[in-house]
């Protein structure tokens, strides 16, 4: 049995303590569907960045698309401020193998050549499998095997929970 | 022409033939998917890499310049190496069947084939002989169909009107010689267009067409009244001087779209047209010009929805 789940709002809080000194109303403010799109509204609210919220769709460079196909995706990839020459921080709900993170850059850079990018994750659970790091952690949360983290969001109230994969 | 051949026992695209007995729920996820790259084809780099290292051949025994740019613009935009091939003059004149010609180009490697084709059923033909994974696009073949065609009119009509299910919608002029038309009517039909006309001299209509579901007119007003979308079709060269019309120019008095004849659909109706126009023939250009006119958005959501379609088919290996 793994420790029980920190308080999202914990995670939130570490996340803007460790935000606030290194960046500025300028800070680009990213996150990817669905999960991390919930967090970088939080993050921007409680950092006060002028710049508007961005959401990133990942779908179209998703590297299982030779195995399962095209995902219905709905949401589309939102950049309200130009990426090139920004500063970027780019927000995730969960980093497990890093692929999201992945797809994730290559989408922002069909928007532009941004001056950095940096990451943030709300939970960080292990199993990379490509040489990502993120920059702000919320936590590193022990996941059992055969479960996955899922954010929820339930009238804006955050909760990461632990769920069995479905076989 | 079973619809089976373009939908597997799992509910997957695997050819796309015709819109006729297409599900509604793969015409809805062709369109949503469609809407996605709608915003690729607005950024900075037009250009994801889904369908990288796929060969795609546009086969065209007919030809067809536009739809051939259309299909070839979409697959360079999802990474696909696209080969084009006007077969017309050649391989036929030599005497190679057209299936010798497909295996032919198969050995070659291909992924896809998009073909266009005078002969109806040709692409289903092509479709039942293919190897496993290798997929079929009908890019138009004879009076038959049009698919990618009725599926742009219908992602143009849905981004307008948003709804199908309270809408009035003309299709006006040479519905007889129109695969297109047959393609919009099966899709409309589909996603539940409650009132669905035909407008257009009793030459140019297909007999017993209101078994498809249609109401027909011969007087223009009449079939324009209150409507929420109006499909002018193009009246071919070859057919402005024959027996089916006495004229261009009296084809144009009755039943060409002018801004008067429009008058009698509703302030706010969309113009649609599958180009090419013929100006003063079967549109007026104060009516291809004009406001209601989504003639040229049309020619754009066409590079996305064949994006959709040849990104779709290509997931399903």
């Amino acid at each position: 049995m793994a420790a029980p789940l920190p308080d999202t709002e914990r995670l939130l809080e570490a996340l803007v303590t460790q935000m606030k000194p290194v960046t500025g109303p300028e800070t680009g403010i990213v996150g990817i569907y669905t999960g991390g799109a919930w967090v970088a509204e939080r993050l921007h609210r409680a950092l006060g960045v002028k710049t508007p919220l961005g959401q990133l769709a990942v779908t179209l460079h998703r590297d299982d698309y030779g195995r399962i196909g095209l995902h219905r995706e709905a949401r589309r990839t939102h950049l309200p401020c130009a990426v090139e020459g920004r500063d970027i921080v780019l927000v995730d709900d969960v980093l497990h193998t890093g692929r999201t993170i992945r797809a994730a850059l290559n989408e922002l850079w069909d928007y532009g050549r941004p001056a950095r990018v940096r990451l943030a994750v709300l939970a960080d659970r292990g199993g990379r499998e490509l040489p990502v790091a993120p920059d702000f952690t919320g936590a590193f949360v022990e996941v059992e095997a055969g479960e996955e983290l899922v954010l929820t969001n339930e009238n804006e109230r955050l909760r990461l929970a632990a769920v069995r994969r479905p076989a | 022409m079973s619809p089976s051949l373009q939908v597997d026992s799992q509910g997957r695209l695997v050819h796309l033939l015709t819109t006729e007995g297409l599900p509604v729920e793969m015409i809805r996820h062709i369109l949503d998917t469609a809407a996605q790259f709608v915003s690729v084809n607005e950024r900075e780099v037009k250009k994801v890499p889904l369908l990288r290292g796929k060969s795609i051949f546009n086969v065209f025994f007919e030809n067809s310049t536009r739809t051939r740019t259309t299909f070839e613009i979409a697959a360079k935009r999802l990474s696909a190496d696209v080969i084009n091939l006007n077969i017309g003059a050649s391989s036929t004149a030599k005497g190679e069947t057209l299936l010798d010609t497909v295996w032919n180009l198969q050995a070659m490697d291909a992924d896809m084939f998009v073909v266009r084709h005078a002969e109806a059923g040709a692409p289903h033909l092509i479709a039942r002989h293919v190897k496993p994974g290798v997929h079929v696009v009908n890019a138009g073949d004879g009076r038959h169909a049009h698919p990618t065609q009725g599926l742009l009119d219908m992602y143009t009509i849905r981004h307008y009107k948003k709804d199908f299910t309270g809408l009035t919608v003309a299709i006006v002029g040479d519905v007889l010689h129109s695969r297109v038309a047959r393609s919009q009517i099966h899709a409309l039909k589909t996603l539940g267009v409650p009132d669905l006309r035909v407008v257009g001299p009793r030459t140019l209509l297909p007999k017993d067409i209101e078994r498809l579901g249609v109401r027909v007119f011969h007087d223009v007003t009449e079939g324009l009244r209150g409507c929420d979308v109006v499909i002018t079709l193009r009246l071919q060269n070859e057919r402005m001087s024959g027996p089916l019309i006495p004229s261009a120019g009296e084809f144009n008095k009755t039943y060409g779209l002018s801004p008067e004849k429009l008058a009698f659909a509703k302030p706010d109706a969309i113009v649609m047209h599958p180009g090419p126009i013929n100006r003063g023939v079967e549109i007026d250009s104060g009516v291809a010009d004009g406001s209601h006119s989504v003639i040229m958005p049309q020619v754009t959501f066409g590079i996305a929805v064949r994006m959709a379609v040849m990104a779709i088919l290509a997931g399903n290996a």
